[in-house]
């Protein structure tokens, strides 16, 4: 594999390595922030508390988590847009634009599973909103249009551990949130590289 | 020290061929046993995400005495995502679940009027959906009286809009 040439990142300021970058920043922050952390009803916020108020540097590097995190978020549409304006999508690149997708996929599930973490109303309401869109989404959900699972197999109740949001539900999501999602975000993004070199390496500037 | 064999033997073809079938037979009963492991494990662990048990509130509670409520007075039952309303007429208890996207809908007494925080919804004191982006009125559950006097709330049945439970 080749690095890429310096004279590659213009304009489009390599909207692909700043994802990378603030992903390994979340990376870095997130399981120093789960050494005070601890994902139970009953102390999830004060946990949070602790991180901003006691902890040394705590509110510092709950920030840099949570910026990094919004950043990832603005970098990852801008990246797809620029690959998009060059038509970068086409073959032989069309397989790494279907990982890129689900890397976005994955990146709003990153902060839609971070988001309820701090256990506060934002979070609890938050997290019920989208609970409740996954129950009425097609197929999957027991209320949504061409529904065929019953409520207690759709993707609501696999999603809250119950119907109703309450410690299971915390538990899910801090498992989702700090294992399942970044193992497949990290896992997608190594192919999603590979990729890049298969198809021989970038299309245009960067 | 390593020795030449001494000298090949013509082995039968037929043999070699046994050889090959049955290298190729375990070839493929490897790959077998783990692709068959490999499946079961993984619908093991989608069945494993889902709960047989559940440690959830009761869909069915009581509410206290009906002499707890004044005529006209709306209390949330904490907890139980229920409002149990008290008129003129009776009572009724609408469900405390927004139609929208599920939020917990505040009644607010000075404009006799239901609000919800998420997008703004309003019910009026029937739960009736009059403004913001709920589709349907709030439902109505179940209401009797339990032997021992309590109101006895049931959210697992759907009532009509005009039940209500005579003071
Ligand atoms: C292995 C990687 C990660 C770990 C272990 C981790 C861990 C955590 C923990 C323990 C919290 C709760 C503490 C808090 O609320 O400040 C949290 C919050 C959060 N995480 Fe992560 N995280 C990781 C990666 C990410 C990534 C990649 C994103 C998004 C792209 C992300 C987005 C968020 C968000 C939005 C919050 C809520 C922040 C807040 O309310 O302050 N995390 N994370
Ligand atoms: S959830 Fe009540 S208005 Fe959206």
């Amino acid at each position: 594999m080749k690095w890429v040439p310096l004279g590659l990142v213009r304009y489009t300021v390599c909207l692909g390595g700043l994802s990378v970058f603030f992903f390994l920043l979340c990376i870095l922050t997130g399981p120093f922030l789960m050494l005070y952390y601890v994902p139970d009803v009953n102390r999830a916020h004060a946990d949070v508390m602790d991180i901003m108020q006691v902890v040394p540097f705590g509110s510092f590097v709950r920030n840099v988590h949570r910026w990094a995190a919004c950043l990832m978020i603005v970098c990852v549409p801008a990246h797809m847009t620029r690959v998009f304006l060059q038509a970068a999508y086409k073959p032989p690149r069309q397989l790494n634009w279907l990982v890129g997708i689900t890397l976005l996929i994955l990146t709003y599930l990153m902060c839609f599973t971070g988001y309820m973490l701090p256990w506060d109303q934002e979070a609890y309401w938050g997290a019920t909103i989208g609970a409740t869109m996954a129950e009425n989404s097609p197929f999957l959900g027991a209320k949504g249009p061409f529904s065929v699972l019953p409520p207690d197999k759709d993707i609501h109740y696999i999603m809250l551990g119950g119907t109703v949001l309450d410690q299971p539900t915390l538990s899910r999501f801090f498992f989702a949130h700090c294992i399942a999602i970044p193992g497949a975000l990290a896992g997608l993004m190594g192919f999603h590289f590979f990729n890049i070199h298969r198809a021989g390496g970038m299309s245009g500037p960067l | 020290m390593f020795k030449p064999m001494a000298k090949a033997e013509a082995i039968d073809p037929k043999k070699i061929a046994r050889r090959e079938a049955i290298r190729k037979g375990l070839f493929w009963a490897c790959w077998g046993v783990f692709v068959g492991f490999a499946g079961i494990l993984g619908a093991s662990i989608v069945r494993f995400a889902y709960p047989r048990i559940v440690f959830e509130p009761s869909s069915i509670f009581k509410a206290g005495k009906p002499d707890d409520y004044k005529a006209g007075s709306v209390s949330l039952i904490h907890g139980r995502g229920v409002f149990v309303v008290r008129t003129e007429k009776g009572f009724y208890a609408l469900s405390a679940k927004c139609t929208h996207l599920g939020c917990q809908p505040i009644w607010y007494e000075d404009q006799q009027v239901f609000k919800c925080p998420c997008h703004g919804a309003r019910f009026d004191k029937e739960g009736i959906n009059f403004a913001g982006p709920a589709p349907l009125p709030l439902p109505r559950f179940h209401l009797s009286l339990s032997p021992d006097g309590r109101l006895l709330v049931d959210k697992s049945i759907n009532v009509g809009m005009d039940f209500f439970l005579e003071a």
